[in-house]
């Protein structure tokens, strides 16, 4: 059992199940793990070996008295740090939080402990989920495991940098406009984003409301689907939960693809800006879905060239309103001052780092009067016309597969200049957000150009996670490339 | 879009943000950067099409007024940077509000 690090957490469960392997030992292979790697990646803001330990032996208890939770009972997980757990800290990699430990703990928390999963810790992330790089933490950036000069992706990115590394078999993150898959795709990683609405927001700490929706990043497609089925469905606590039972995704998810209709999106394929290398690697997905059996169909998405027009301006306005509540009273940081307006302006200035910011100004502007109807007004409008344009698509195709990222991973500093840039790392998630569809990124391989994971995404229509999921199981079934010496990064 | 540096003023008071001189003088011009890729938006006539404010349509959603356990008082005031008697404490409200 000297990998045990490295097995996923399907597997994992087999082996607690037969004897082989305790919880206590497995947590202890991955704090060992994370004593290796993180002082390299810096994934996590805090660990919790304290607590990890306590649970696994609880754990191990109610395996040995045969009253396990789930069959999942003993597998370790570590949450993004914009996950409320009560009693241990919560930044959502903000200074304005530095210190706050909440008094309770969030559905998705409550969750993942019901079904007796260890808590490893909390990661690190883009500040308040806001960036694609990590960069805009206020504890400075993680790092890429296949490459430690280049960026994980974000916002999710201690998640993704800590399960790419073998240092937890599965990590929750936030996908507000590619904050699971973008990271995902640029640590070799599977990441779900699943309709809105399907896994609950309650303690989750909010960015953009009717964007934000949890996802899994894990190694293995299966993995994803397990982990979205614990920590998923209705919850009373979130007015805009889905009111149904979450679906089985694991008993049909090898049934394969013979048969499915896929699109592929003429503007995304045309769009200037993709790397050779992910055009060539993602090129080879479609045509291995091809020869799996799917058909591939020619799809237009006329309305795509303003999705990230209309993110910018949503994702902002209902940012600079959620972010309000850090007002320097109730939580976090304060800067004194002579009276409450300017001890709120000064704490807000000093607490928030430039992009939330950047994003504040560019909301509070586009909500102000005589801009509403021009900015916030006319983006709801064309968040419309990407849900019309996805309708009409979903109409003719089962699932449309485009490339997750334009591009690998990218150097540290190589776009923080230039704000608009960053964002539009974003062109092929954000319409899903906008649309509240269900997508996931699986990887296809490394880029012939630098050697760096390049993820294929397949979307799927709204509430339709299955067969998003049986696509990507037997795409990552075929390629071999997971769980593969090839997959893994050497660090 | 032009973002002048008087519109950048009035939105950072709006905002509560009491940005420095040079956040001010960066903030003019990256905001009306980003305004100008927006403004690609805004030559769209759709005055027919219905906004959208959330992706999945669920409405009425309701519960029954009935209490349920919530924070205690000790909870609720347990992140505060400063408390009094049970109550966050802040600053005087009723002075100097003008600018």
């Amino acid at each position: 059992m000297s990998e045990l690090h490295w097995t996923s957490a399907t597997e994992l469960a087999r082996l607690l199940d037969r004897k082989e392997v305790s919880a206590v030992e497995l947590a202890e292979a991955l704090i060992q793990r994370a004593d290796e790697v993180d002082g390299k990646l810096h994934a996590y803001l805090h660990r919790t070996d304290e607590r990890l330990l306590e649970d696994a032996r609880a754990s191990d208890e109610r395996r040995a008295s045969g009253e396990t939770r789930s069959r999942f009972d003993g597998i370790p997980t570590a949450h993004k740090d914009l996950f409320v757990t009560k009693g241990v800290p919560t930044t959502s990699g903000s200074r304005i939080l530095d210190g706050w430990i909440p008094t309770y703990d969030g559905t998705l928390v409550e969750r993942c402990t019901a079904a007796g999963l260890p808590l490893q810790g909390k990661l690190n992330m883009d500040e308040f989920a806001m960036g694609s790089s990590t960069e805009n933490s206020g504890y400075g950036p993680s790092r890429n495991p296949w490459n430690t000069n280049t960026v994980p992706g974000g916002s999710s990115g201690g998640s993704a940098a800590l399960v790419a590394a073998g240092g937890t078999p599965w990590s929750w993150g936030t996908d507000t406009g590619g904050s699971v898959r973008q990271p995902a795709s640029l640590c070799g990683l599977v990441g779900v984003k699943p309709t809105y609405g399907r896994v609950s927001r309650y303690g989750v700490i909010a960015f953009a409301s009717s964007l934000d929706q949890p996802g899994p990043l894990t190694r293995t497609v299966t993995d994803a689907a397990a982990f979205l089925q614990i920590a998923g469905g209705h919850d009373p606590m979130d007015s805009t939960s889905i009111p149904e039972p979450i679906p089985d995704y694991l008993g049909a998810i090898e049934s394969g693809i013979e048969g499915m209709r896929i699109g592929i999106v003429r503007e995304f394929e045309e769009a200037e800006g993709t790397d050779p290398g992910v055009k060539s690697r993602v090129g080879e997905a479609y045509q291995r879905l091809e020869k799996l059996g799917a058909e591939l169909v020619e799809v237009s998405l006329p309305s795509f060239e303003f999705g990230i027009s209309a993110y910018y301006l949503v994702a902002p306005a209902e940012c600079s309103s959620n972010l309000a509540r850090y007002d320097a009273v109730r939580y976090g940081l304060r800067v004194e001052g002579p009276d409450v307006v300017s001890m709120t302006s000064r704490t807000r200035a000093e607490g928030f780092g430039d992009e939330v910011k950047r994003r504040i100004m560019l909301g509070t502007y586009a909500l102000s009067a005589g801009y509403y109807d021009a900015y916030y007004g006319k983006a709801q409008r064309v968040r419309t016309l990407t849900i019309r344009d996805l309708e009409r698509v979903f109409a003719d195709v089962d699932l449309i597969a485009t490339p997750t990222s334009p591009s690998t991973a990218f150097e540290f500093g190589a776009k923080t200049a230039d704000p608009l840039s960053m964002y539009l790392n974003d062109v092929f998630t954000v319409p899903v957000n906008l649309a509240g569809n269900a997508a996931i990124s699986v990887p296809c391989g490394t880029s012939p150009d630098d050697g760096l994971p390049v993820g294929l995404q397949l979307i799927a229509k709204a509430l339709d996670e299955a067969t998003m999921f049986r696509a990507a199981y037997a795409f990552e079934q075929d390629l071999g490339w997971a769980g593969s010496d090839e997959g893994r990064p050497s660090i | 879009m032009d973002i002048d540096r008087a519109t950048v003023d009035h939105v950072a008071r709006l905002a509560r943000l009491d940005l420095s001189d040079e956040e001010r003088e960066r903030m003019t011009a990256e905001l009306g950067k980003i305004l100008e890729h927006a403004a690609k938006i805004q030559a769209l006539d759709l005055d027919e099409v219905e906004p959208t404010s959330h992706a999945i349509p669920i409405r009425n959603v309701m519960r029954r007024d009935e209490t349920r356990p919530s924070l205690t008082q000790e909870q609720a005031l347990s992140g505060a940077p400063e408390v009094e008697d049970g109550r966050f404490k802040v600053p005087s409200i009723l002075e100097d509000e003008s600018p």
